[in-house]
């Protein structure tokens, strides 16, 4: 299966950077910028309490149970994919809807472009997809003389100051409002400002003529249902429903793994998702879209396309990875998430960022052109509690570092240092010495800096500021203990004699 | 009751005090405690860095070393987690190890989950009584063994010791920035959670810092010493036995 590369896909080198990518780069700048960590920081934390706060408010309880639910129908979904695909396609054209399938990125914005050319579409509308980064369809429309826009706020902005999402839901969560009041200035021609609500209604004006104009408009999908072959599209802001009803033609562009059975199972996936993503008890706007404009219809589109991306998706599928696709894009991985909340989104370079990001990235896009991403983790698990649908999210970041070290992708030192040490963790008395090895040798380098403190043997310590080896990248940042000057073993051994003696 | 200690590599030869502790409380409270001297590391640092093959190794070992305990019990919600959620998947499908990893799995406890859930104390009517204004860190690893984010079960612990004056820790549910070999692969990251853990606990002003987990404890103090933060870091074991008069109160 052809996957999408760097070199077929030019443009956004934030979410397409040059293969195999190295996080410590862009991950250790994200560190040092302190309006980035302000920004995210503070975002995260407050959409990651509300979402516990109104998950506990409705759910109480039953909430486990809910998220065991939902990712059980997704994993259920995903294990019968090609019945309920078929049962999608059939009641979707049976209302009218043209259903494509792109194998990869190329293609499916090859689909789109010939509806674009053959309906002489001069203007499109887009509201947010993530798939649409995946395949960066808006680079291909622009090379292609058509002018695209994003609606989405956030990604209208993304799109006027040449910037890339960096997160599912939030995707200007990087940005500040003085660099988007210069964005408008310089690319609007309108005054400076930074006040949010006269920025936004700058774009609602710039925006609605352009949905009269367009001919096309293009979304992504949050759900598609099986039984009805219907499209769900979940949006905050309406941009979604004017996209998808003002234009002529409507585009879908839609993972394969977004499907669930039937509309019964719809509402506790709107429940569930709003929550995740942000906090809020529903989405401002569900559109269950099902076919094109029928003859008595108020509006609607004349046509409708929904492209069925697989994208790298059906390596997913493979039975050791599925689970992964049960994922429902609701970002509350991300919100959750300690690194993410310090390196961004961008730092993960791809399109996919967070807990998430890490373990799909890599699946969708190849081990070894993203080896870093299972590892930038402390496997605290905070994404794993987070998730509406249960994706164990540390226990593939940890089967994916297996995988790299089966396919030998560490380094040669790594692996003896752990060969070593795990030998020497298998007797007792290599155990022993080591240990007696290492506090001698941390004791010593103690003393000589003059941080060791006299006191208790089971409890005085000192502190060494550097080593060398393995153990430096530790005191490049903090110091490292010393042990005190006896372990619990000899405390054991007199506590057993005095017990003894008794 | 007899019980098997745990006692962890970390607290063996770093935090003696902690496990010295655990085995006070635990003979207070009428075990009867055994220490298998062959016990060495539960394999977390190879698991969790992928090289499965030496944690099977590792694991073996300790599946065999406390084969006829009734009960294991480790001051580490970290170790316990590792042998409760990773054990049996481990050996998944391996029927020489498949029963007896699931057996160890389900007799491991970390320790303050063994006083409320096994032994059932009532600290409230131990009198315990703790001089000293604390905040708690929640260890993450907690999430392993069924303590959400937050660690509420072992906050309603400290809340009933007579005299410790509990301050709450902002973003308490936050990793501080761990991780076994995170820590040391990525020191940017890494540093820059340990530094946002710290300025937490700057903020509760509290003298102390009560942290259950040896990696967290080895980390944030770390960082606390190399920023000059000056902090002390207690287990809640060691509270606990010093709160029972078991131990002195002289902590260094």
């Amino acid at each position: 299966m052809s996957k999408p590369t760097a070199l077929t896909l030019e443009g956004h080198e934030i979410l397409f950077p040059a293969l195999p990518y190295d996080i410590n780069q862009r991950a250790a700048a994200a560190t040092q910028d302190s309006e980035l960590q302000n920004f995210v920081n503070s975002a995260t934390l407050l959409r990651d309490q509300t979402r516990r706060d109104q998950c506990e408010a409705t759910f109480g309880e039953d909430y486990d149970k809910m998220r065991t639910l939902a990712g059980q129908i997704k994993q259920h979904t995903l294990d019968h994919l090609d019945y309920y695909l078929e049962q999608f396609i059939d009641a979707a054209e049976a209302a009218g809807t043209t259903v494509h399938f792109a194998v990869d990125a190329v293609e499916a914005n090859k689909i789109c472009l010939d509806i674009a050319k053959r309906e002489n579409v001069k203007l499109c509308v887009k509201s947010k997809s993530m798939v649409t980064e995946e395949t960066n369809l808006v680079s291909d429309m622009e090379d292609a003389g058509i002018e695209a826009i994003e609606t989405d706020l956030g990604e209208f902005i993304l799109q006027l100051d040449h910037d890339a999402p960096s997160h599912l839901v939030t995707p200007m969560i990087h940005k500040n409002r003085e660099s988007v009041g210069r964005a408008f200035e310089r690319e609007l021609g309108v005054p400076y400002t930074d006040d949010p609500q006269t920025l936004t209604q700058i774009a609602r004006e710039h925006l609605r003529d352009k949905y009269q104009q367009a001919e096309m408009g293009v979304s992504g999908g949050n759900f598609m249902l099986a039984d009805s072959g219907s499209l769900v599209i979940c949006t905050n802001e309406g941009n979604g429903r004017l996209c998808t009803s003002v234009p002529r033609i409507h585009v879908a562009f839609v993972g394969i793994e977004k499907l669930i059975p039937g509309r019964a199972w719809l509402p506790m996936y709107l429940k569930l998702l709003s929550r995740s993503a942000i906090g809020s008890p529903i989405t401002v706007y569900n559109h269950v879209m099902t076919g094109p404009k029928k003859t008595d219809d108020a509006d609607g589109p004349e046509q409708m396309h929904i492209i069925l991306v697989d994208n790298g998706r059906t390596e997913v599928l493979k039975p050791e990875t599925r689970e992964m696709l049960r994922c429902i894009r609701c970002g509350a991985c991300l919100n959750a998430c300690p690194v993410y909340r310090k390196i961004g989104g961008h730092s993960y370079g791809s399109v996919y960022s967070g807990p998430i990001g890490a373990i799909l990235t890599p699946v969708l896009k190849g081990l070894a052109n993203y080896k870093d991403l299972p590892y930038v983790s402390s496997l605290c698990g905070a994404c794993y509690e987070a998730c509406p649908v249960k994706i164990n999210i540390p226990k593939y970041l940890v089967k994916l570092r297996e995988e790299l070290i089966g396919g030998h992708f560490d380094k040669l030192i790594d692996r003896i240092f752990f060969k070593v040490w795990t030998m020497s963790l298998k007797f007792p008395w290599t155990y022993r010495l080591g240990g007696w090895a290492s506090a001698r040798g941390l004791r010593a380098r103690a003393k000589l800096a003059g941080t060791l403190k006299p006191g208790d043997r089971f409890t005085a310590r000192g502190w060494v500021s550097h080593v060398p080896g393995p153990a430096a990248g530790w005191t490049a940042k903090r110091d490292l203990a010393t042990p005190p000057a006896k372990g619990f073993r000899t405390w054991w051994d007199e506590h057993q004699k005095d017990k003894g003696g008794n | 009751m007899k019980v098997a200690l745990f006692v962890t590599c970390l607290a063996d030869s770093y935090y003696p005090r902690t496990a010295i502790a655990v085995v006070k409380l635990l003979e207070h409270f009428g075990c009867e405690v055994t220490f298998a001297q062959e016990q060495t590391c539960c394999g977390q640092p190879m698991f969790n860095t992928g090289y499965r093959d030496d944690t099977r190794e590792l694991a073996k070992r300790m599946i065999g070393i406390f084969e006829d305990a009734k009960y294991v019990v480790t001051p580490s919600g970290s170790c316990a987690a590792m042998v409760r959620e990773q054990y049996p998947e481990l050996f998944e499908g391996d029927h020489a190890y498949e029963h007896a990893a699931k057996d160890l799995a389900d007799k491991t406890y970390e320790f303050i989950e063994f006083l409320t859930k096994v032994l059932k104390v009532d600290f409230k009517s131990l009198g315990i009584h703790w001089d000293g204004k604390a905040t708690y860190h929640y260890s993450c690893h907690l999430r392993g063994i069924g303590v959400a984010g937050g660690g509420q079960e072992v906050v309603d612990v400290i809340e009933q010791i007579d005299g410790l004056d509990y301050v709450p820790l902002e973003k308490s549910e936050q990793c501080c920035g761990f991780g076994g070999t995170f820590a040391m692969k990525y020191p940017q990251i890494s540093g820059s959670m340990v530094a946002d853990k710290v300025q937490c606990i700057e903020k509760t002003k509290a003298p102390y810092v009560i942290s259950n987990d040896a990696g967290c404890t080895m980390n944030i103090s770390g960082s606390c010493q190399r920023q000059g933060t000056e902090k002390q870091f207690i287990s809640l074991a060691e509270i606990l036995a010093e709160g029972l008069g078991l131990l002195e109160k002289d902590h260094v």
